[in-house]
This record gives C-alpha cells, sequence and structure tokens, in this order.
C-alpha cells in the first residue's frame, strides 16, 4: 500500500485538489481535483467563462486561489513565499494567447534573459541553448530579429523556446493560437505536437478540437467551474456521456 | 546710483541664469532620484507603501510650490539648522518635482501591458528583475517626452526661488529694475532669458516625440 503510493507520487507532477477560486463574488472555479502525471498531454475543453484559464493561471499563481491544494513536484504551491514561488515557476512554464514577448529585446535576448538571470547561466551556455531552441522551433535564422518582425505564429513559437529554455517539468499553453490567423496555426500546433511526442508534459486549454483529439492522452471538458467529464479523447469526442458536453460538441460542429 | 547699461543688465542676467540652470539641475536630479524611489516602492505592493506615496504626492502637488518654498526655508530653520537659500530652495524644488515625476513615470509603467508582467513572472523573475529588465526599459521610452516637457516647468519654476533670497534671473532682474527705474524693459530681458533655455528644451520633447513614434 505505502510503496504503490510512493511510487504514484513519483510519477505525478501536478496535483490539484479541492481547488476554488473567486474574484469578488463570483465564484469561478468551485472544486478542482486533477492529477497529472509525467508526459501526459491534457486537453482542456469548455465554454468560456468556465474557467479553464484561470485554472492553468492558478497552477502557476498568476492567480491567487481561495482554498484548495495545489503542488508541482510533490511541493505545494506557496503564495506568501517568493523564494518557494521562483523555485516553482522554474518548474512551470507557461505560454499565452498574446505570446508577451519583450518588445525590447531580440528574439535571442528573449529566451536568454530568464535562465542567465534566475539559473544563472553564464552568457555562452545560455546562448548555445537559446539557438538549438530556435532551431528546434524552425527559427534559427531569427536570432537577432525583435518581435515586431515577426508574424504572430513565429512570434509563438519563440514564446516556447523562451518558455522551454527554463527546462520546465509541464508546459501551461493558455489557447496559443487563437490570437492567429489560421494560416499560421498550423506551425504552432506542429511545434506542441513535437513536445507532446517527445514526452513533455503538457496542460493546454485550447480550441481546436481535432488537436486536442490527435494529441493529447486525456481531454478535461470543463463547465461551470467544475471537470465536468473527463476521458480519453476517444470517449469525451466519441461518446459524450453528459448532456452539457454533448451540447457543446454539437455547438462547435456548426 | 550707478548707471546701468544695456550691457550691464544682460552681463548680470547672464550671470543669474547660471544659478537658476543650477537650481533646475539640482530639482531634476533630486526629483528624478526621489521620484524614481518612490515610484519603486509603490509598485512593490509593500504594506503601507501605496498609501504613503499616495500621500506623498496629493500633499506636495496640492501645496502651490511658492507655499512650499517658504515652509521649507522657515521650516529648516526651526530645527536650529541655518538654512541657506540654495538649501531650501533645492530641497522645495525637490519635493515639488520628485512628486510630480512619480504621477508621470507611474502612469508610463501602467502603460506597459499586463502581459509583459506576467511573461516575466512566469519565467520565475522576481519583482526587481522584471522593473530593471522588462518593465523600466521599456516605460523609460514613453517617459521621455513628457518628462522633458514637465523639465519646462521647472525651470519656470525656479522663478519662486526669488521670494526666499535665491540670486537667481528673477531675483537679480527684480534688484536690477529697482535700480534702474526701467522695470519693463528688464522684466522684458529677463522673460527673454527664459524662453530661450526653455524653448530648446520644448522643441527637444517635441523632437523626441517624433523619433520615438509615442503613437505606435
Amino acid at each position: 500500500m505505502l510503496t504503490a503510493e510512493t511510487v504514484q507520487a513519483a510519477k505525478t507532477v501536478i496535483e490539484i485538489s479541492g481547488l476554488r477560486k473567486s474574484f469578488g463574488s463570483n465564484e469561478v472555479l468551485k472544486g478542482i481535483d486533477i492529477t497529472v502525471t509525467s508526459g501526459e498531454v491534457i486537453a482542456i475543453i469548455g465554454k468560456s467563462g468556465s474557467g479553464k484559464s484561470t485554472l492553468l493561471r492558478c497552477i502557476n499563481g498568476l492567480e491567487d486561489f481561495q482554498s484548495g491544494r495545489v503542488s508541482v513536484d510533490g511541493k505545494p504551491l506557496d503564495h506568501k513565499s517568493p523564494a518557494a514561488m521562483r523555485e516553482l515557476r522554474q518548474r512551470v512554464g507557461m505560454i499565452f494567447q498574446s505570446f508577451n514577448l519583450f518588445p525590447h529585446l531580440t528574439v535571442g535576448k528573449n529566451i536568454m534573459l530568464a535562465p542567465t538571470l534566475v539559473k544563472k547561466k553564464d552568457a555562452a551556455a545560455a546562448q548555445a541553448a537559446a539557438v538549438k531552441l530556435l532551431e528546434r522551433v524552425g527559427l534559427s535564422e531569427k536570432f537577432n530579429a525583435f518581435a515586431d518582425q515577426l508574424s504572430g505564429g513565429q512570434q509563438q513559437r519563440v514564446a516556447i523556446a523562451r518558455a522551454l529554455a527554463m527546462d520546465p517539468a509541464v508546459l501551461l499553453c493558455d489557447e496559443i493560437t487563437s490570437a492567429l490567423d489560421p494560416e499560421l496555426v498550423g506551425e504552432v500546433l506542429r511545434v506542441v505536437e513535437s513536445l507532446a511526442n517527445e514526452g513533455m508534459t503538457l496542460l493546454m486549454v485550447t480550441h481546436e478540437m481535432s488537436f486536442a483529439r490527435k494529441v493529447s492522452d486525456r481531454v478535461i471538458f470543463m463547465h461551470q467551474g467544475l471537470v465536468h467529464e473527463i476521458g480519453t479523447p476517444a470517449e469525451i469526442f466519441g461518446n459524450p456521456k453528459t448532456p452539457e458536453l454533448k451540447q457543446f460538441l454539437s455547438s462547435l460542429a456548426d | 546710483m550707478t548707471e546701468f547699461s544695456y550691457w550691464d543688465i544682460l552681463r548680470n542676467l547672464l550671470l543669474a541664469g547660471r544659478w537658476t540652470v543650477a537650481l533646475s539641475v539640482i530639482a531634476f536630479v533630486g526629483g528624478g532620484c526621489i521620484g524614481l524611489l518612490l515610484l519603486i516602492l509603490r509598485m512593490s505592493k509593500k504594506p503601507g507603501a501605496e498609501i504613503f506615496v499616495m500621500g506623498y504626492v496629493q500633499l506636495f502637488q496640492g501645496i502651490p510650490l511658492l507655499v512650499l518654498l517658504f515652509l521649507a526655508y522657515y521650516g529648516i530653520g526651526i530645527f536650529g539648522i541655518d538654512t541657506s537659500p540654495w538649501v531650501a530652495a533645492g530641497v522645495g524644488l525637490t519635493l515639488y518635482t520628485s512628486a510630480f515625476l512619480t504621477e508621470i513615470w507611474r502612469g508610463c509603467v501602467l502603460a506597459i501591458p499586463r502581459g509583459q508582467w506576467e511573461a516575466s513572472q512566469s519565467l520565475a523573475m522576481n519583482f526587481g528583475e522584471q522593473l530593471r529588465h522588462i518593465i523600466l526599459p521599456q516605460a523609460l521610452k514613453i517617459a521621455i517626452p513628457p518628462t522633458v516637457g514637465f523639465l519646462v516647468q521647472v525651470i519656470k519654476g525656479t522663478a519662486l526661488a526669488s521670494v526666499i533670497g535665491f540670486m537667481e534671473l528673477t531675483k537679480v532682474g527684480k534688484t536690477i529694475a529697482n535700480a534702474t527705474f526701467n522695470p519693463f524693459l528688464v522684466f522684458s530681458c529677463v522673460a527673454v532669458f527664459y524662453f530661450l533655455l526653455c524653448y530648446p528644451v520644448s522643441l527637444y520633447a517635441k523632437s523626441l516625440e517624433r523619433k520615438m513614434n509615442v503613437d505606435r
């Protein structure tokens, strides 16, 4: 019994239990329990306002929460300790809908900045890593470019490289293709897919259902601040059990 | 009674102009340093910091500079410290300038999109690193035009230091006017001097604004 538990604990990357979060009197998350194991790819779907993005933002501490527990790599998230939050955020990378590249820095510096500051990597090592990461997202020639010289898809791929530079255990993707022109969505999704294939643990809020179906191990359907249905892509998309999920999926088909 | 030639008037005003410039520099450097510290204090979200800075800004923006200078001049004296007009004018103008610059710069920091804070936070940067590497470099760019614009206000504001006996342009102008009985001529010259100091600064602010293309 004990050993079984420790084995499972060793594989668990994120553990969320009883997570509740309100903005004022508006409760957005009403008790979320999720366990994510290493290498798992999880897609979070649901209507806007169902709490998907808020859930992601709670995991890396961008949002405070009222009750419940979030732990990453077995370490509980503690908002009151800046040192603990700094530690946690090095393990959890985040990619945003609006890219959020630093416009005053070159692409290379965007990627190198946090590793040199936070991880105290020396400049040469950080640069070598940045070059490699840019190659990985297919933008090796853009090292000295600025964000405003790149397309949305390229900016998002740089943002992915920047998050990877911190060597995170988990990557949170918050609707990362929603701000892109349709023809640029594919290039970003291909990068995410290659990460998934390489065993990166991914939690992604997405509206790309066919992508979620293809890449994810489990799909979470959120509804009114709760995990309404959870299962494999085949179960969720092929055999939805609740009327809410059925309705959500059919509304997408229109 | 000595006779004042035009040259005498100009020469004396020119010499006094140095002190106007010096006082402006003191006010601007002092006010800039304190203003920046107050801004950082306010953004640090330390308990009580925001109220303190807001109170400071409201207080010194709400008191006329003239009264502030009087208070500095006579106030420091109460503590038994022998105040020169230099110290009093420096202190008064620094308080005034810092209150305004903090507010101007806070607006510039608020103009930086929240995503910049969030992205840098997600990359595990702490508050100091975020400020130094992400927020302030971007805020600085938008801050330059309004800051230089405010410098003009400060230069003109130094004229008030004449009331506490500081021998700058206005005070010297008044003295010469009393001696020559030709105040209109003398103060016209004083006005020209102020204009010559301020106009290039305004021009510079305009050109910076164009160069940085702030609207973008």
